[in-house]
């Protein structure tokens, strides 16, 4: 394969991606600022389903020199991440528009961060790691901050920012680390010198510095505090796009890094991701329970999620990773299927975010708490819900891996989380009505009813998404 | 006819008929009426068609039958695979046959939301007849903590004054339980390459594997019976569920426990199950003696017959760990019995509470001076939960005592005090239900079973006392799973014992 050069064809989708969102940026600065948002947006949809076409139809291959390489792998996660975002611009626009910030930059900004992501998930290199994720970083932290005229979303975008830039500087720090012990900072070549037992100390502390950095990009514990605050704070189209799109670039990442250039010395961090997930299901399910701020509970239950995440990678294999990729895009639906709920919570022309404001939904909206309702159950985990067979295919890898201990925690943790989105169910079924919500958007209940469907039906065709996890997990494991 | 994929057919209709009921929209009245209708037939139809595995089963073979086989999986080697044996056809049966009782009971009783009731009813219905027909572990687990969905609604919904604490108990406490047994079915799956219960049971695990393994199982199982002491979360589910789910309750979910037993933990890990059949005996004579105390001073009436359930589930899993013919026979009978009676008695509760709102027992008294049928009917179904000979309740009991008195003396001794114990606490709650003067008020103008009832609680009386006169036709069903079951747990006890002694050697 040809290392050694440009080979831009295999970059195409990325490249597409950031000169169409660049004339978008045209488009709206000529059109005449926000009254393009309505159209921009559109076309940013249009350009997101353009980039999963050249994506599925690419043909893959290294590029820029090694730095950048479309396997199945990157191609699966851009698939999600794509699908992702561009469910997000959807859901952002009617809310923009009422709520006062239809920027037209907004979905230019997601354009940006999705190129930044795809960059990730195809980097063979720390450099172009670096790169991409600071794409998405900066392009997050203005995201956050949207609308500035509100105290809440500054502080959140504000905080972002700096325990943001502190994260990536630590892992810079790592890289730099890495380099000094390795000399290199390809994904291959590192992947070849560092071995079992061949690993100087000074490469370890380095590895040590990049997975912290790493995992407050995926809000795991103990580097979750920001997740909060920020789910809370930010505008709640923003946040639907923080909980999918870059966790799922976070984790593909991760998975890349850990398995690419430190594949080798799976043994020296292993216990530290079997560490990071058990205390991320923990926290994630007990700190939910208190929650009344459905943003909140949601902050915690994707810090929870990405705990069951890292069950998979903790394994270590092949399965473990198509475990993961599987949980991934099952985590997707049920994620956009919840935002699009809570993105319905309104009245009178008002947001609502306590989770009371449910209260009789079953008799108000009877279709939308039974979709609210199997999102719930699937989210906590039951079959023969979708959410239940992502948790079976890590915790499976994690048995086989010799990790039962894990299992059995992660398993009784999901018990734990099960209390609150069983909460959520009890409050729209048990408990009397307060006023209706406003009628939902069409836009809302497509996305509420597709993503219920894919939930539902998962059961009996599980083939398509397995086997395309498990030949891009192949992908990686086979170079 | 025999081509047919029956058990999908019987497994999947009245998952069909929920899709139906989905359908029905228009004026409130309209909806409850034709949501009614949809239900009854769907479930009265698929348990017509159910009769058929009754009528075309083998009883000269143990091997599973109506077997179906469909790549599910195929990257995992997990197949879709269902099939049953003379042990689980008859609770395919039970589940079948009680389900259109419970929709009938809950006609005048659920006005509101009935068209949701009904859905969960026959989404329940499905995940119940699955969870007994599957042959895949992985398969068996998604039916198995699927009626926690179901259940969880209908008792949050429809449920009495404590109805939340009651539906989260119940869903938290199983699905505790539940999560350990999946745990075990990875390893298994680990060891040994698949999760197909048939090849499962032939592939004898290591003996300390099959201790960890039997522990986690019975972690679930155990609290799905209820086995003393995780049983709290009954008595509340019991005391807060409509009548109808807590007919479908102590009818058939308890029975998952039982039939897990059964299933998993005999054939799979049968020198696990010799090693801990003393915890079982202990816990389960506990149970029955104790919940039969406890039952005694109950105020609530279906407080009562809960805890009834739950030392009449002693003697069930009393039984199942003798591993002999006599006790593993008697232990299925049991549940099959206690299936049916335990369910009729939560209907005559339902019938009075119908009446006059409340479940306490002070409130009654004097029944029998207006309702003398209804008098009989109670009787009837008392003396069945006590074992009198002649109802399908003392077929059960007998064998099983039977079973217990062979393997171990003690043993049959405690579990049969437990019985003169079910006779005093069911025979007084009767008396002062049914007996005495007629002093209360509202209660002088009490009706008797109305035509509705009467055609509810026909079935019921006709099986009990089917089962307890013939009971042969139910026990040919099962005799020769049995044996083969016991052949199987024997020979690996056997085997084990005799490696023993030549290392001993």
């Amino acid at each position: 394969m040809g290392v050694s050069m440009l080979n831009l064809g295999a970059a195409l989708p990325e490249i597409f991606m950031a000169v169409s969102a660049l004339a978008l940026l045209m488009l709206g600065v000529f059109a005449g600022k926000d009254k393009a948002f309505r159209t921009v947006s559109w076309l940013a949809v249009a350009v997101h389903i353009v980039a999963i076409i050249l994506v599925v139809t690419g043909q893959g291959g290294s590029a820029f020199f090694g730095q950048f390489k479309a396997d199945a792998f990157a191609q699966f996660c851009k698939v999600l991440i794509l699908i992702g975002s561009s469910v997000g611009i959807v859901m952002s626009m009617k809310f923009a528009e009422r709520e006062n910030m239809s920027r037209f930059e907004f979905p230019i900004l997601i354009s940006l961060a999705t190129v930044g992501m795809m960059a990730m998930v195809s980097a063979t290199d720390m450099m172009s790691l670096y790169l991409g994720l600071e794409l998405q970083s900066l392009a997050l932290y203005v995201v956050a901050a949207i609308r500035r005229d509100t105290v809440r979303s500054t502080e959140s975008g504000l905080k972002y920012f700096i325990l943001g830039s502190i994260a990536s500087g630590i892992l810079l720090y790592g890289m730099s680390m890495v380099y000094g012990f390795t000399g290199t900072t390809s994904f291959a070549v590192l992947a070849d010198t560092l071995t079992g037992g061949n690993l100087p100390v000074g490469a370890m502390v380095g590895l040590a510095f990049i997975f912290a950095g790493l995992c407050f990009k995926i809000s795991a514990v103990p580097f979750h505090m920001w997740t909060p605050d920020v789910y809370e704070g930010a505008p709640t189209p923003v946040t639907s796009f923080f909980a999918v799109a870059p966790k799922i670039a976070g984790l593909a990442l991760f998975i890349r890094v850990a398995v690419g250039p430190f594949g080798g010395v799976v043994a020296d961090w292993q216990q530290i991701i079997v560490l990071i997930s058990i205390l991320s299901m923990m926290l994630g399910s007990f700190a939910a329970l208190r929650q009344e701020n459905i943003k909140r509970l949601m902050a915690y239950s994707s810090i929870g999620h990405v705990g069951f995440a890292l069950v998979g990678l903790a394994a270590g294999t092949e399965e473990g990773v198509t475990g993961v990729l599987v949980y991934l895009g099952i985590y997707l639906v049920m994620n956009l299927g919840t935002f699009a709920v809570i993105l319905c919570m309104r009245r009178n022309d008002r947001m609502n975010e306590e989770i009371t404001d449910l209260a009789g939904l079953a008799k108000t909206k009877p279709l939308m708490a039974a979709i609210t309702a199997i999102l719930m159950f699937s989210m906590a985990g039951i079959p023969p819900l979708a959410g239940f067979f992502g948790k079976f295919y890590v915790f499976k890898a994690a048995v086989d891996a010799g990790l039962v201990t894990l299992a059995v925690i992660g398993l009784v943790t999901s018990v734990v989380s099960a209390y609150y989105y069983l909460r959520i169910i009890k409050v729209m079924y048990f408990d009397e009505p307060v006023e209706g919500f406003d009628r939902n958007g069409t836009e809302m209940n497509v996305i509420m009813a597709l993503a219920t469907v894919a939930i539902l039906v998962f059961v009996f065709f599980p083939n398509p998404l397995m086997d395309s996890a498990a030949i891009a997990a192949a992908s990686l494991f086979g170079q | 006819m025999s081509d047919w994929p029956i058990l999908s057919i019987v497994t999947f209709l009245p998952l069909l008929g929920a899709a139906l009921l989905l359908f029905i929209n228009g004026e409130e009245a309209n909806v409850a009426r034709n949501s009614r209708g949809v239900a009854l037939w769907t479930s009265v139809f698929t348990f017509l068609v159910s009769l058929m595995l009754w009528v075309n089963f083998d009883k000269t073979t143990a091997d599973f039958q109506f077997v179906e086989k469909a790549d599910w999986m195929p990257g995992l080697n997990i197949s879709y695979h269902m099939g049953v044996d003379g042990i689980s056809v008859l609770f395919v049966l039970l589940a079948t046959f009680l389900t259109p009782i419970c929709i009938l009971s809950a006609w005048e009783a659920i006005q509101k939301r009935v068209k949701e009731y009904m859905i969960a009813f026959l989404v329940l219905e499905t995940m119940m007849i699955g969870m007994f027909s599957s042959l895949d572990g992985l398969l068996f687990y998604l039916f198995f903590e699927g009626v926690l969905i179901p259940m969880f609604i209908i008792i949050g919904v429809w449920g009495g004054q404590r109805r939340v604490y009651a539906a989260f108990k119940l869903f938290l406490y199983t699905l505790l339980g539940s999560v350990l047994m999946l745990v075990a079915l990875l390893a298994m799956y680990f060891d040994a390459g698949t999760t197909d219960i048939p090849t499962l049971m032939q592939y004898g695990f290591s003996y300390n594997m099959q201790l960890w393994l039997w522990l986690a199982f019975f972690a679930s199982f155990a609290v799905k019976v209820p086995m003393w002491p995780v049983h709290t979360w009954l008595p509340d589910a019991h005391v807060e569920a409509p009548t109808a789910g807590s007919v479908i309750l102590a009818g058939v979910l308890l029975k998952m426990g039982g039939y897990g037993f059964l299933r998993f933990s005999l054939p799979m890990m049968p020198l696990a199950s010799e090693t801990f059949a003393p915890l079982i005996f202990t816990l389960s004579i506990i149970a029955i003696i104790y919940t039969s105390l406890v039952a005694l001073a109950q105020q609530d009436m279906k407080k009562l017959i809960a805890y009834s359930s739950i030392a009449h589930m002693g003697i069930v899993t009393v039984g199942a760990f003798t591993f002999n013919q006599h006790g593993i026979e008697g232990s299925i009978f049991q549940m099959l019995s206690h299936g049916v009676v335990s369910g009729a008695l939560f209907l005559c509760v339902g019938v009075v509470y119908d009446r006059i709102h409340t479940r306490e027992i002070d409130a009654y008294g004097g029944l029998v001076h207006r309702m003398p049928s209804y008098a009989l009917i109670f009787m009837f179904f008392t003396m069945a939960s006590v074992g009198l000979p002649g109802t399908g309740g003392f077929v059960g009991e007998i064998l099983t005592l039977l079973g217990a008195f062979e393997a171990n003396t003690w043993v049959a001794f405690f579990a049969a005090t437990g019985l003169i114990l079910g006779a005093a606490y069911a025979l007084y709650l009767y008396r002062r239900i049914i007996f005495g003067a007629l002093t209360k008020e509202n209660l002088k103008t009490i009706l008797d079973l109305s035509p509705r009832e009467w055609l509810l609680f026909a079935p019921l009386v006709i099986v009990v006392l089917w089962m307890g006169v013939y009971p042969v036709s139910f026990l040919d069903v099962m005799h020769v799973s049995v044996e083969n079951l016991v052949n199987h747990v024997e020979t690996a006890q056997a085997a084990a014992a005799q490696a023993a002694q030549l290392t001993a050697n």
